[in-house]
């Protein structure tokens, strides 16, 4: 086992270059989960799951492929008939194992998968509408902004999914989030929003000519800046005669 | 050693073909299973070749940010449109169960046509149709720009003609029910004495599956592009919300065919590398019979019930989810033991390295690096960051339309001495092979990466991701490398055909009955007075 875990770890290590994101500093936020977290270890695990899968069966596969070479024009192939029990053993052992290995990767599916639909209690809420071709927004004390996404520091934040003409798809690739906005219904994500920054908001599902024109830009800011800025522009309240 | 010497030093060409003059108007009208199998191989490479200048284009359009081609991103949707429904509807599917299913179908089970020519011809008939209807693309004034999954509203919205798109697979679907009918009837009804069920090439199983599922799911797809060209241009509102309608209707009738299709083309497929590797390994096929009802109809059992893993973001129910993230993580289980058939046919085996068997074992490395990269798809907690990205176009290549496409060409390459009566040139088979198989590992192994760092698929432009660029001209690299593979391809096809060294009935020394029965190329007919096949005959029975 330990050593089976260490090969598996030069097999992770030497994907790393290839497969690691550039490190993002995020403050846990209220004690919600870090989903960006959550995903990028699920994903590793993952990896080595693959990793050591393809490097068995590709061993396997050229060790068959050079070992069998045919060496004289009349040689023939010489594979023993199976018995009755080999035949029906090399169904189901593969099976119960491919099965093994797929309810464990379901079990860990849904461990992350609950954590990404249950929004954390005390979540900041804000509207995202999108549009051919942009994202509108709005916040709770009514103010608004297009392509650009506010939000406090360290705070769960939900985001209320809807579209004002064809599907998008809100994406949030630092994040590890995105959800279809679809016209006619009402849809959600939510996102751990950690330390301030910027990160790239995009729409990812096919709406028309200017497709991958449409994105924006999430916004961190520090608790303080954040509160001016929504009082700022929040709109003037209505005036009564 | 020389490539003929492990070959059979004692085949050589028996009668001098009968020259024939070149008729048009009988290729046209032709019933003959083995012509129309030469109509449909036309149709799919052509789409096959136009789609791929389309990549190309796409291809070098990305090497740079910004306009690099075209200034237009409806011009480069178009191209993408085209390309993904032309490669799908127009080149896999026709080229595994249109041409290499009317070519092998009635020769390996010994018959002398299909059952129903004229449906046939009807069948290919139609398919053309089809490819020149999708070619229209390019001369009228507003072309489809809906990608080959045409969700709604955009595609009822769009000012781009969606029905040029709705109407293509209205008739490829027509020509694909007709082939189906066809095809299970021929396999049924027409298998020669001695043929029996326990002894039929793993192609005849494959395609078989393949049909069945055609014939099941081919309608709902039907259904679900007429009611779209019915919200369009005649004013319904099956999938408009603001009449009741969702869209959501839309996405599951269409993943409910489109999830099944990559079956009908993995199924022919994966038959013709089993013919190759037993041929070229001289083996019999490992665990035959649990391979074909395990194998094959675990996928034909399986595959309708896995569509929803394409719509985890889209606003379906959780139950739905639960189910379909268990189905489709199941679904490994009959692939894998595909695959495991596929290896056990090496083992013990006497494999010669021909040109066929070159992308046969290339087809085992593609296909396990295809089917690996789905298992993160089929989890749903990471599919939400994945799909949509370039990781899903990286994925899909690998395991459908490269995979398939070695397959595809390495079938073609098996076939070529059968059809022709020529042997191709192996020096350049082989150049044509690494070309290819170098190419689009460079290509699609950083288009998975891209996704991963988060660029979304069915981008013209990425202003939003300058960071990759450089990946992206990587990939745009690795396609260069692909399209001259592919040049090489057709350049020892054609020179094979008219050039190539005149060969026997079975150059390949297999047991199968096209090869051991039927000169090279076959008359109309096939086998004249039908065969007679001894008790103990069968296909893989080598090694006795
Ligand atoms: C051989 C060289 C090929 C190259 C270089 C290539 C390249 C590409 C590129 C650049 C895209 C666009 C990715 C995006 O922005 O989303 C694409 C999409 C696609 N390709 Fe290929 N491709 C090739 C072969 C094939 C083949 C053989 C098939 C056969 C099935 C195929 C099927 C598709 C499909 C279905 C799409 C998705 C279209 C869509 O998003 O609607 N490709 N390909
Ligand atoms: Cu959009
Ligand atoms: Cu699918």
């Amino acid at each position: 086992m330990n050593k089976l875990k260490s090969w598996s770890k030069i097999a992770l290590s030497a994907a790393t270059p290839l497969l690691a994101f550039p490190g993002l500093a995020m403050a846990e936020g209220a004690g919600a989960p870090d989903l960006r977290a959550g995903w990028d270890e699920l994903w590793h695990e993952l990896m080595i799951d693959i990793w050591v899968i393809g490097i068995i069966f590709a061993l396997i596969t050229l060790y068959l492929l050079i070992k069998y070479r045919r060496r004289r024009h009349d040689e023939e192939g010489s594979a023993p008939r199976l018995s009755k029990l080999a035949s029906f053993g090399w169904v189901f052992v593969p099976a119960f194992l491919f099965m093994a290995d797929d309810i464990f990767l379901a079990a860990k599916n849904f461990e992350l998968w609950n954590k990404m639909r249950e929004v954390p209690e005390g979540a900041y809420e804000i509207k995202v509408e999108g549009f051919m071709w942009g994202f509108d927004i709005t916040h709770p004390g009514g103010a608004t902004a297009t392509n650009e996404l506010r939000v406090p520091e360290g705070t769960p934040v939900k985001a209320s999914l809807s579209s004002r003409d064809v599907v998008h798809s809100f994406f949030l690739p630092d994040y590890r989030v995105k959800w279809d906005m679809v016209p006619g219904m009402n849809t959600y994500l939510w996102f751990n929003s950690g330390a301030p920054g910027e990160h790239v908001m995009t729409c990812a599902e096919y709406c028309g000519t200017m497709h991958s024109g449409m994105y924006g830009k999430v916004i961190v800011m520090p608790k303080a800046e954040f509160d001016k800025w929504v009082k700022e522009n929040a709109p003037a309240p209505e005036k009564h005669s | 050693m020389s490539t003929q010497a492990l070959l059979e030093p004692s085949d050589t060409a028996e009668v001098a073909a009968v020259k024939q003059r070149f008729s048009l108007k009988e290729w046209i009208f032709t019933t003959d299973h083995k012509r129309v199998a030469v109509l449909y191989m036309i149709g799919a490479f052509a789409a096959f070749f136009v789609a791929g200048l389309m990549a190309m284009l796409m291809r070098t359009e990305l090497a740079s940010l910004g306009p690099t081609v075209t200034a237009d991103p409806s011009t480069y949707n178009t191209w993408l449109y085209f390309h993904g429904a032309a490669m799908i509807l127009g080149y896999q599917i026709p080229a595994l169960t249109g041409f290499f299913a009317n070519y092998y179908v009635p020769l390996m089970i010994g018959a002398k046509d299909v059952a129903f020519p004229r449906v046939n011809a009807l069948s290919v008939w139609l398919f053309w149709m089809g490819i020149i209807l999708a070619l229209l693309t390019f001369v009228i004034p507003d072309p489809p720009d809906i990608m080959w999954t045409g969700y709604p509203p955009y595609s009822i919205l769009t000012g781009g003609n969606t029905a040029f798109y709705t109407f293509t697979v209205l008739l490829m679907g027509f020509s694909s029910i007709a082939g189906g009918v066809n095809f299970l009837t021929t396999i049924i009804y027409m298998r020669a004495p001695g043929v029996t069920w326990g002894k039929m090439n793993m192609f005849i199983w494959c395609t078989l599956a393949a049909f069945i599922i055609q014939i099941i799911f081919v309608p709902v797809l039907g259904s679900a592009v007429t009611m779209l060209t019915f919200d369009k241009y005649l004013g319904t509102s099956f999938f408009n919300p603001a009449a009741g309608g969702s869209p959501l209707i839309y996405e599951n009738l269409f993943w409910f065919y489109s999830h099944p299709a990559v079956y009908v083309i993995f199924l022919p497929a994966i038959g013709l590398i089993y013919e190759i590797i037993a041929t070229f390994a001289r083996n019999r096929i490992f665990n035959y019979k649990k391979i074909v009802y395990y194998g094959v109809m675990g996928v034909v059992g399986l595959g309708g019930i896995v569509w929803a893993h394409h719509l985890y973001v889209a606003g379906i129910p959780n139950w739905m989810i639960l189910i379909h993230v268990f189905m489709t993580l199941i679904i490994s289980v009959p692939v894998g033991l595909l695959m495991i058939g596929l290896l056990g046919t090496l083992y013990k085996g006497s494999i010669h390295y021909a040109t066929p068997m070159l992308y046969a074992a290339g087809f085992l490395f593609l296909f396990l690096i295809g089917g690996l990269t789905g298992i993160p798809n089929a989890m749903s907690s990471i599919y939400i960051h994945l799909t949509d990205t370039y990781w899903m176009p990286g994925h899909f290549h690998y395991v459908m339309a490269i995979s398939m496409t070695t397959a595809i060409i390495g079938g073609t390459y098996y076939v070529f001495p059968k059809m022709t009566g020529r042997m191709y040139n192996e020096t350049l088979g082989r150049i044509g092979f690494i070309l290819f198989f170098v190419g689009v590992n460079i290509t699609f192994m950083f288009t998975m990466i891209m996704g991963v760092k988060g660029m979304p698929r069915r981008y013209y432009d990425y202003q939003q991701f300058p960071e990759i660029e450089w990946m992206q001209q990587i990939a745009t690299v690795g396609s260069y490398i692909i399209f001259l593979g592919a040049l090489v391809v057709l350049i020892s096809w054609l020179h094979g055909a008219f050039y190539g060294r005149k060969v026997g009935r079975n150059p390949w020394g297999s047991r199968s009955l096209e090869w051991t029965h039927a000169p090279s190329p076959p008359p109309p007919g096939n086998y004249g007075d039908g065969v007679k096949l001894p008790d103990d005959w069968n296909p893989y029975g080598y090694g006795k």
